[in-house]
């Protein structure tokens, strides 16, 4: 990569020097909630997650993520930097390139995620200043970091992949994108109304568009639910619309041109609001076809159970769905009480992988395609006995728990509604946010929670005592063994001596007993 | 063994992860018989119950007759008429220590259990068997299966070799040369039976990757769980500078006792054995009550020394209160939450061993 235009150089030179293929990190705070806010267009796990395909070329792979792990947690003011081989896992199936790739040899990929991690301003002020424009023009201005922070979900993303330059393939280029996520909760903060606008969103609106930009749109989805029309109102009027299937659903989107000239002849700033003419009694949203929820189970600190749930409400299609765990080593997993029901009936995966975890060395990774019947829940259910770890391992507040990183969901999600492929000129954002291979279904990245689990703690005051006492008792021990090995037994004569013993004598002769 | 079962099952090394711990012939010797695993231990408990009851009935006649020539030979003081043991109370010697072994509760808790250190007993009553019967192969190879399962029994080998030259009339002096040869032989079964088992291992599943899983881990102790022993709590509470140097000294402790017993005892090797095994039962770094179980059982083969035996009252208190309390304070700590309770018990149990 050579011209630094528009992609950042910081970014651009660690590709080139670590000989990265492809990047995904994701820095998130809160969880998804599927079944309030409907099915996320990029669900990430809560935490930071980075998974990265190398180029054949890289030699050693491990030390090239530690680099790597380490250069992004500079760059991004995150802990990536607790990223190594005790929670790095090589997934065989789950995480297939993104972007254009040769071959996929399964020990290129490094997948990690650190479910502890915590996302605050530190961490939007380097991705916003990897745009080129900054956060001083375009749609940029908007992200004000107090505002973005006082918000239920916030995910950014950075992804960089390798894309054709055109349609005829001759040259590839690296695509940078970012993508921030973030759910504002109005309806509880805004008197009940569930309207909105830029303004009380963010505090801004949008003046101009970047300059370096050869594209800027905003798209505001106004689809009609249950075929109702003129349930809402957007101000300005948008100068056109946009239809899409995004997720086997029809939407229809208003989009807003910021390089258009018309758009602020009226006013110079940008402000677009959006007004519900009927109050809305409830906010049904579509079930999604595949969703999942994970919890730990058991009582005590020994051994527990975890499970997983995932639910396919597609009416008549059954598909796959290729599910990741990744558990850390201190938790050990025991693959013989793998138990899969569906709907009473057990399961069998058609492919397992499972890794089985080095105590400090490596976490345990369970791989599964797992076949889902049309209208069905099915369990998955591990259990698991805790580890004492030593004193030094636990972290500082140790009866908080130890995070479980989520697991991922992948599958191939059939679609009610037939898609049709869509133009890249046309619409980037669509094509590479919901690429659809084939008509009939589109492809989806689910997480689960994370659980927190407890394991059983030493008396961490209590070091010195420690080795103090045992060391008592093996001296004990070791005393003993010498003093019966060591002991000579003399034939004593009984000694006549003693004042007092004589005295007593005396007294006994008198009493009529024998003497001592 | 039944995850490792399973994970042969699902075409991983069963020693990849770090859960599996036990020798390869264990894993095929289960893969037939893990429908019955119950009946199976119960069968082991009893083998072990046979063997201990021939070989201290095989003791106790080689007793009987070194008594009675001692006293033909009248080289025994006239105080010591009570101590003589008559073969009325001799007779029921061997069916006290059967039944010691299999009514003892920490037996029947290790067969209920299912643990493999039942497979482990076994083994270690067999190899007594064949050295009192005088079987110097036999032993040898018992030897090297016991040794083969868990490192420890190795220390077993001095004891067995004194009384194989006991019963061979050869006397124990360094200079002679029927003693050295004696003991080359005995070497040379036990180390040949020792490494065609390991090849044999091998073989089975084509990997040397169960000698740092098996072996490895007995002697750097890197897994924590709670258990009877001294251990784990000092290796959790360490400072991390000294964990190797404090590994190795443990390690030695086990072993370090043969050669001193060895001088001292060696008119009296059974009674060595009996003390090699309960150290070994003491130090060795994962003990199991199975372990305490086998050196109890040898208890009534010593009646007649019973008189000497000091503080026997606390210490009988002390061993069943600790082990009544064993699962008590281990509940209190894992599921009701206090901490420091766990350490009591570490503390108590090896204090009362120690005596003993």
């Amino acid at each position: 990569v050579s011209h630094y235009r528009l992609f950042p150089k910081a970014l651009g030179r660690l590709v080139a020097a670590l000989g990265v293929r492809e990047l995904h990190l994701t820095l998130t705070q809160g969880f998804w909630r599927t079944q309030a806010w409907g099915q996320p267009p990029l669900q990430a796990p809560p935490g930071a997650e980075l998974w990265v395909w190398f180029q054949p070329t890289v030699t050693n792979i491990d030390k090239a993520w530690k680099e790597l792990s380490n250069i992004l947690s500079g760059i991004f003011c995150a802990s990536l930097n607790f990223i190594d081989s005790t929670n790095t896992v090589i997934p065989t199936a789950s995480f297939k390139p993104l972007g254009l790739a040769n071959g996929t040899d399964h020990r290129l990929l490094r997948y990690a995620v650190l479910p502890r991690e915590v996302v605050c301003t530190e961490n939007l002020t380097p991705w916003k200043k990897l745009l080129p424009c900054g956060s001083k023009a375009g749609l940029a201005v908007l992200l004000k970091a107090e505002r973005l922070f006082h918000s239920s979900y916030h995910s950014q993303a950075v992804h960089i992949r390798p894309v054709c330059r055109d349609a005829s393939c001759l040259a590839v280029s690296w695509e940078l994108r970012q993508t921030l996520t973030v759910v504002f909760d109005t309806f509880s903060s805004g008197q009940g109304k569930k309207d909105w606008s830029l303004f009380k969103m963010f505090s801004r609106t949008l003046t101009d568009a970047c300059p370096l930009a050869s594209q800027s749109k905003v798209y505001v989805d106004i689809s009609p639910k249950n075929k109702e029309k003129e349930l809402l109102e957007v101000t300005p009027p948008p100068a056109s619309l946009h239809e899409a299937i995004v997720q086997g659903d029809k939407r229809t989107y208003a989009v807003y041109d910021l390089l258009s000239p018309s758009l602020f002849n009226t006013s110079r700033s940008l402000n677009v609001q959006l007004k519900w003419k009927r109050p809305q009694d409830s906010s049904e949203l579509p079930t999604p076809i595949l969703y999942a929820q994970r919890y730990v189970s058991g009582y005590g600190l020994q051994t527990g159970d975890i499970s997983t749930l995932i639910y396919n409400t597609h009416p008549y299609r059954a598909f796959p769905v290729l599910l990741l765990e990744t558990v850390p080593w201190y938790l050990r997993l025991y693959v013989h009480t793998l138990t899969i029901v569906t709907k009473g009936k057990e399961n069998k995966p058609s492919y397992i992988h499972y890794q089985p975890a080095q105590d400090r060395r490596r976490p345990h990774l369970l791989e599964m395609l797992i076949q889902l019947p049309a209208n069905s829940a099915t369990k998955i259910t591990i259990q698991f006995e805790r580890a004492l770890l030593k004193w030094t391992e636990y972290p500082p507040d140790p009866n908080h728990g130890f995070y479980v990183g989520s697991s991922v969901l992948s599958a191939l999600v059939p679609s009610v509604i037939a898609m049709k492929d869509v133009d890249v000129e046309q619409s980037p954002l669509f094509a590479s946010l919901f690429p659809s291979s084939d008509g009939s279904s589109y492809f989806v990245r689910l997480y689960t929670e994370p659980l927190l689990v407890n394991l059983p703690t030493p008396d961490f005051s209590m070091p010195y005592n420690v080795i103090c006492l045992t060391c008592t008792v093996v001296a004990v021990c070791y005393g003993s063994f010498y003093n019966l090995l060591t002991r000579t037994f003399h034939v004593e004569e009984p000694n006549r001596g003693g004042l007092a013993k004589r005295l007593a004598n005396i007294i006994r002769k008198f009493r009529g007993v024998p003497p001592l | 063994v039944v995850e490792g079962l399973s994970l042969l099952d699902l075409g991983v090394s069963p020693y990849s992860g770090a859960v599996f711990h036990e020798t390869p012939l264990i894993i095929y010797l289960f893969h037939f018989l893990i429908e019955y695993a119950e009946l199976v231990f119960m069968i082991t408990d009893v083998l072990t119950a046979v063997a201990l009851y021939l070989a201290i009935q095989d003791f106790n006649r080689v007793v009987f007759k070194k008594q009675k020539l001692l006293i033909e030979l009248d080289k025994y003081a006239p105080d010591v008429a009570e101590l003589i043991r008559t073969p009325m109370e001799m007779h029921y010697i061997p069916l006290k220590v059967a039944l010691f072994y299999l009514l003892n509760p920490y037996t029947v808790m290790s067969c209920v259990a299912k643990s493999t250190c039942a497979i482990n007993n076994t083994v270690i009553s067999f190899f007594i068997l064949a050295t009192m019967k005088g079987s110097a192969f036999l032993s040898a190879v018992f030897l090297a299966l016991a040794t083969y399962q868990s490192l420890y029994p190795l220390t077993l080998f001095a004891p067995a070799l004194l009384y194989l030259l006991q019963r061979q009339f050869i006397p124990v002096k360094l200079k002679s040369k029927s003693f050295w040869l004696y003991t080359m032989q005995y070497a040379s079964l036990y180390l040949c039976s020792l490494v065609v088992i390991i090849c044999l291992s091998f073989f089975l599943l084509n990997s040397w990757d169960f000698i740092p899983s098996v072996y490895g881990f007995i002697l750097s102790v890197p897994d924590l769980t709670p258990n009877i022993g001294l251990f784990w709590y000092f290796f959790a509470e360490m400072f991390e500078h000294f964990s190797l140097f404090f590994v190795c000294v443990f390690q030695i402790n086990v072993f370090f006792y043969t050669i001193p017993l060895a001088i001292k005892l060696k008119e009296h090797p059974v009674f060595f054995m009996f003390v090699q095994i309960a150290i070994i039962s003491i130090f060795k770094s994962y003990p199991t009550v199975g372990d305490v179980a086998l050196y109890m059982a040898f208890l009534p083969v010593w009646n007649h020394l019973y008189r000497f035996l000091r503080n026997i009252f606390i210490l009988s208190c002390v061993l069943i209160v600790c082990s009544v309390l064993f699962p008590v304070l281990w509940h209190l700590w894992i599921y009701a939450g206090s901490a420091n309770s766990n350490f009591y018990y570490a503390i108590t149990l090896t204090f009362n061993i120690g005596q003993v």
